[in-house]
């Protein structure tokens, strides 16, 4: 448990504010930041540059989530998206504030920020983004 | 005098809702009167990944998006709440973290039962004045909890509203502030328990009237104005009576007080209640309008604001975030089974 607390004290300014990278050699945007481009490979050393992403973008493709792991349970039937941000990058998130039915390919989403899931009644909380329909 | 006060603001209501009529009906009461004796008709509950923090943090967005401050410019951050998810550990942090306002400044987390809000916002205003902040971030907010088939069950809500403080652009002046408080045990909720406790009828006179009317009349003297000088009245908003009570009794009208009326729609957000109203006049205020704000917290005390609307708010970007009637209206309907799981009835060991 304790490293798992570890992990996401790192991971805060991806999961709370959508921070990702850019490669100046050819401009491609990656969600998580990711060391070097892998298209440029070492010529982006040392050439990536941290962008905060503005959490606008489409849904790719869904699923509905109908049997889930003990933390998220109590949520089914939820939709999970693959999101492609404006700026480019893919990313896996839960989609909220709607009915699971009315999830729809190419609907237009935003960020929001969320309880992700807590360690039982004890234990920390953890935040980060979710998307809703863009409204 | 330099003018200190509101530079943007933001709000945020869940957009789930449950009515009286759904809760009368599990507990063999008659809906439509219990609505009509509360005049409230529904409230927003928060979903299952809403909490203080979150709530705080879409109500700090929005204010920020409505104008281009840089938010490592925010030198303070005091959120008022009873309901901070965490006993020990701040909200503040989390809400600073997501806004993009750490490290460079100070934060703490305020308790005064529904009134810790207000308490930021002068806290703020005086660090300002003292030039120890270029900019502060005031927040109330609550996910408000009642024991099931309790009276508070029809009006315990969720929301808040986030309010950036400074002297630069200033929308709405805060002219002056004056408070009054007294040791009145109407309502507590003991370390360790989820659930308040309450004084029943000891509420109303010796409580809430009693510290609102005192912090209004003194407000009224040291401000110099006339109830008839105020477009806009707010009130502490526990129900939909009781701010209309204390109005009549101070002589403002039902006209002043209803574009910031909100409890019959989403029902008592605590300390994001008085605040959520303030936050409804500013959507649609006007350059040299007057506001007149009291707000109440149980235990207890009153914080009033006389605050003039500048002609800088006609230079806000007030549409790049919902308005609250906008919030208001986008809503889902619950059943109290939803209700009970998601706001923890069901929880056991
Ligand atoms: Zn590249």
């Amino acid at each position: 448990m304790k490293e798992s607390v570890a992990r996401f004290w790192r991971e805060i300014p991806q999961r709370y504010n959508i921070i990702g990278n850019k490669c100046t050699v050819c401009g491609r945007v990656f969600f998580p930041p990711r060391e070097s481009c892998p298209y440029c490979r070492r010529k982006s050393l040392g050439k990536m540059q941290k962008i905060q992403l503005s959490g606008k973008g489409k849904i790719v493709t869904y699923t509905i989530i109908h049997s889930a792991t003990e933390d998220f349970e109590d949520q089914v039937p939820y939709p999970i998206a693959i999101v492609e941000l404006d700026e480019g990058p893919r990313i896996t998130a839960q989609i909220v504030d709607c009915k699971p039915e009315d999830v729809k390919i190419d609907m237009r989403v935003e960020s929001t920020f969320r309880k992700i899931r807590q360690d039982g009644s004890t234990g920390a909380i953890y935040y980060g983004y979710k998307f809703r329909p863009m409204r | 005098m330099e003018d200190i006060g509101i530079v943007s603001y933001g709000g945020y209501i869940p957009r789930l809702r449950i009515t009286a009529k759904e809760i009368a009906s599990i507990w063999g009461k008659d809906g439509e009167r219990m609505s009509s004796g509360l005049g409230v008709y529904e409230k927003s509950v928060p979903s299952i990944d809403q909490d203080t923090a979150t709530i705080s943090v879409e109500a700090a967005r929005a204010a920020l998006r409505r104008t281009n401050i840089n938010p490592l410019d925010i030198e303070a951050i005091f959120i008022g709440s009873e309901s901070h998810p965490y006993a020990v550990k701040p909200t503040g942090t989390i809400v600073g973290e997501a806004i993009g306002a750490t490290p460079d400044l100070m934060i703490a987390d305020y308790e005064f039962a529904c009134k810790a809000g207000t308490a930021a916002i002068q806290n703020c205003v005086a660090l300002v004045k003292a030039g120890y902040i270029r900019y502060g971030l005031a927040i109330g907010a609550d996910t408000a909890q009642a024991a099931p088939g309790d009276a508070l069950e029809y009006t315990a809500a969720a929301g808040g509203a986030a309010f950036i403080i400074g002297k630069e652009d200033v929308i709405a002046s805060i002219n002056y502030t004056y408070s009054y408080a007294t040791d009145t045990p109407d309502f507590w909720r003991r370390a360790e328990r989820k659930y308040p406790s309450h004084g029943g009828r000891f509420t109303g006179t010796p409580a809430y009237f009693k510290h609102i009317t005192s912090c209004a009349k003194g407000l009224l003297e040291k401000a110099g104005t006339k109830p008839e000088d105020y477009d806009y009245a707010i009130f502490h908003q526990p129900n939909g009576k009781f701010p209309k009570k204390v109005a009549k009794i101070l002589g403002f009208t039902s006209e002043q007080i209803k574009q910031g009326l909100l409890v019959p729609f989403i029902g008592n957000t605590y300390s994001g209640s008085s605040l959520v109203g303030l936050a409804s006049v500013l959507d649609v205020a006007k350059p040299g309008d007057r506001i007149f704000l009291v707000s109440y917290g149980s235990g207890a005390g009153s914080d009033g604001f006389d605050i003039t609307v500048t002609d800088n708010i006609m230079k806000l970007n007030r549409e790049n975030a919902p308005s609250m009637k906008e919030m208001i209206d986008d809503k889902e309907y619950i059943s109290y089974g939803i209700y009970a799981k998601y706001t923890d009835l069901l929880y056991w060991e």
